[in-house]
C-alpha cells in the first residue's frame, strides 16, 4: 500500500512544524526520564503501594474494555447500518463523554449509580452497592472510553460499506451469519484500535474514578490516582510510576500496531 | 481509486479527531488550582504612607474563604494596592514556588510545607503561625448514620471517608487515631479535604473527617459532629514574605493584617482557632 504513494511531495515549511509539534510531544517525556531517580527506580516502582496499583489499573482496564466491545460493537453496527428518527441526536450524546471533562463524567455516574442516585431504589431492590469499589472504577473507565470504539468503528463500517453484507444475504446468509462471517472479519483491524484506544483511555481514567469511586489501595486507587497521591509525598515515586504508566501505554499501542499492519498487509483477508 | 483515497483519508481525519479528544480530555482532567483576584477600583488619592502596589498570595485550599474575604478588606484598607490569590494544595503551592512561580506571600495548611521553602531559603525572615485548625465529623445532612463519637467511626457497617496519610488532614487522622486506639475502616482515602466532603455531601458515605472550618463553610450540605480528641491533632496554619517578591512592603503589610486583630476576627469566623 505504501509503494502506491510513491509520490512524496512535502513541502519543507510542514517539515519544520511538523518536527517542532513532534519535539513539543516528545520533550516532556524525555524530561520525565531525566528527572527518574535511577538509582531507584526499582524500590520507588515494586513498593507494595505501586503493585497494587499497577495490577488494578490493569485488571480494570482490561475489563472496561472488554465491556466497551459487548456495548460498543452493537452500538457502532446500529448507528452504521441503520436510521431512525433522532439519529444524529443519538450519536451526539453517546459521543459526548470524549468531550465532557471526566470530573463531570464522575458527578453524572454518582447521581446515577450512586447511594443516592437515580438508580437508588432498583439497586436496593437487587442488594447493589457500587460506590467505593472496584465495580465503580470499571464503570467509570467505560463510560469515558466508551465512545473511542463505538466512533473508529462506525467509521469504518461505513468505509467498508454494504456490498459484500449484501451478497452474503442473496446467497441465503442469514443476519446474523452476514454479522459473523462477512461484517465483523471487514472491520476487524478497526475494531481492535478502537480496543486499544479504549484500554488507552481507560488506562489514564483519572477524573471520573476519584469522583465516583473515591482512592483505596487495591481496590479503587488505580495507577493515575496514586501517581496523584505520591506526588503530595514523594514527587520521585510519582515520576517513577508515571514512566510506568507511559511503559505500559507504548507497550499497548505499538503492540496494536504491529497486529494491525499485520492484518492490513496478509493476503486476501475475503478470499 | 479516487473514492477509495477519499475513504481512507476520511478514516484518517476521524482517528486524527479520537486522538485529539483524548488529549482534550486528558488534559481538562486535573485543574485543581484556582485563581481568584479581587481588586478594588483604586481611587486616585494620595496615600503615600501606605505601600502601594500588587502582590500575589499562594496560599493553602482551606483557607479559599477566608483570604478572598481578608484581601477584600485589606484593599479597601489600603487603596491602591492589588491582592491577587491562588489557591490549591499546601504541597501542589510548594512544587509551584520551587518552580520559580511568580508569589510574594505563602500561607501554609501545616509547618511541614513552610519548612521546605524555609529549607529551600526561599522564605524571607521567619514565619509566623496565624491560625490553628482541628478535624471534626462530616455527615450527610440529619446525620442519617447516627454518628456521635470518634469511636462510632470504627464500625465497619458506617461507611467512612479520610484523607490519604500523605496530606495535612490524612496526617492529622493518623495522630487522632493513634492517641485514641481507633483504627477507622475507611472505604476511600482522598487526597483532598474537597473530594472527602464531596462523598459527604451527595450522601455516598455516612461520614468523613474533615477540618472544623471545612465543615463550617460547607454549610447546610453536611452535619458536623465535633468530637474532643480532636485536639490530639491540632494543625497549625504558617504565613510568610518569599524572598523572591518584588514588592517586599506590601507583602509584609499583607501578613501583619492577617496576624492582626482584624486579619484574626475574620479567622476566627471562620472556625479556625488563635495560633
Amino acid at each position: 500500500m505504501r509503494a502506491s504513494f510513491g509520490y512524496a511531495g512535502v513541502p519543507r515549511w510542514v517539515l519544520a512544524i511538523a518536527a517542532v509539534g513532534a519535539l513539543f510531544v516528545v520533550l516532556p517525556l524525555v524530561a520525565m526520564v531525566v528527572r527518574v531517580d535511577w538509582a531507584q527506580f526499582i524500590p520507588l516502582i515494586t513498593s507494595p503501594s505501586s503493585i497494587d496499583a499497577l495490577l488494578l489499573s490493569l485488571r480494570t482496564s482490561s475489563t472496561a474494555t472488554l465491556l466497551c466491545i459487548i456495548l460498543g460493537v452493537p452500538m457502532a453496527l446500529v448507528l452504521a447500518r441503520t436510521s431512525f428518527p433522532g439519529q444524529r441526536i443519538v450519536r451526539s450524546l453517546v459521543l459526548l463523554p470524549l468531550v465532557l471533562p471526566p470530573v463531570v463524567g464522575g458527578i453524572a455516574l454518582l447521581y446515577t449509580f450512586g447511594r443516592q442516585g437515580l438508580l437508588k431504589a432498583p439497586m436496593n431492590f437487587f442488594g447493589l452497592q457500587i460506590a467505593f469499589s472496584t465495580t465503580a472504577v470499571i464503570l467509570a473507565q467505560t463510560f469515558v472510553a466508551l465512545p473511542f470504539l463505538v466512533l473508529s468503528l462506525e467509521g469504518a463500517l461505513r468505509t467498508v460499506g454494504t456490498r459484500y453484507e449484501a451478497i452474503g444475504a442473496t446467497l441465503g446468509a442469514g443476519p446474523t451469519t452476514v454479522l459473523r462471517r462477512i461484517t465483523l472479519p471487514l472491520v476487524l483491524p478497526a475494531l481492535l484500535s478502537g480496543a486499544v484506544l479504549s484500554f488507552a483511555r481507560a488506562l489514564g481514567e483519572f477524573g471520573a474514578t476519584l469522583t465516583f469511586a473515591g482512592s483505596l489501595q487495591g481496590v479503587t486507587r488505580t495507577l493515575p490516582l496514586e501517581i496523584y497521591l505520591q506526588r503530595e509525598s514523594d514527587p520521585d515515586a510519582a515520576v517513577a510510576l508515571s514512566l510506568v504508566l507511559v511503559a505500559v501505554a507504548i507497550l499497548v499501542v505499538g503492540l496494536a500496531n504491529q497486529v494491525g499492519a499485520g492484518r492490513r498487509q496478509g493476503p486476501g483477508m475475503l478470499s | 481509486m479516487s473514492r477509495f483515497t477519499a475513504r481512507t483519508n476520511s478514516v484518517r481525519t476521524l482517528a486524527a479527531m479520537v486522538v485529539a479528544a483524548a488529549v482534550v480530555t486528558g488534559a481538562a482532567a486535573c485543574s485543581t488550582s484556582s485563581t481568584t483576584s479581587a481588586s478594588t477600583s483604586a481611587a486616585t488619592s494620595s496615600a503615600n504612607t501606605a505601600p502601594a502596589g500588587t502582590i500575589t498570595v499562594f496560599a493553602a485550599a482551606s483557607l479559599k474563604a477566608t483570604f478572598t474575604e481578608l484581601g477584600t478588606e485589606f484593599q479597601a484598607a489600603n487603596p491602591g494596592t492589588t491582592v491577587t490569590f491562588s489557591f490549591a494544595g499546601s504541597s501542589d503551592l510548594v512544587t509551584q514556588i520551587t518552580g520559580g512561580a511568580p508569589a510574594d506571600v505563602f500561607a501554609s495548611a501545616d509547618t511541614k510545607n513552610m519548612d521546605k521553602l524555609t529549607t529551600a531559603g526561599l522564605v524571607s525572615g521567619t514565619p509566623v503561625n496565624f491560625a490553628t485548625n482541628v478535624l471534626e465529623i462530616a455527615t450527610p445532612p440529619g446525620n442519617p448514620a447516627g454518628v456521635t463519637s470518634f469511636q462510632d467511626l470504627a464500625n465497619p457497617t458506617i461507611k467512612t471517608v479520610i484523607c490519604a496519610a500523605a496530606v495535612p488532614c490524612g496526617s492529622a487522622t493518623v495522630s487522632v487515631e493513634t492517641a485514641t486506639g481507633v483504627t477507622i475502616p475507611a472505604v476511600s482515602e482522598e487526597s483532598s479535604v474537597t473530594d472527602v466532603l464531596g462523598k459527604v455531601s451527595s450522601g455516598e458515605a455516612d461520614a468523613g473527617l474533615v477540618y472544623v472550618t471545612d465543615v463550617k463553610g460547607a454549610g447546610s450540605t453536611v452535619t458536623g459532629v465535633p468530637f474532643p480528641e480532636s485536639s490530639k491533632a491540632v494543625n497549625t496554619y504558617p504565613i510568610g514574605a518569599l524572598s523572591a517578591s518584588k514588592n517586599a512592603a506590601l507583602a509584609q503589610a499583607f501578613i501583619d493584617y492577617v496576624t492582626g486583630t482584624d486579619g484574626q476576627a475574620v479567622l476566627t469566623a471562620a472556625g479556625f482557632g488563635a495560633p
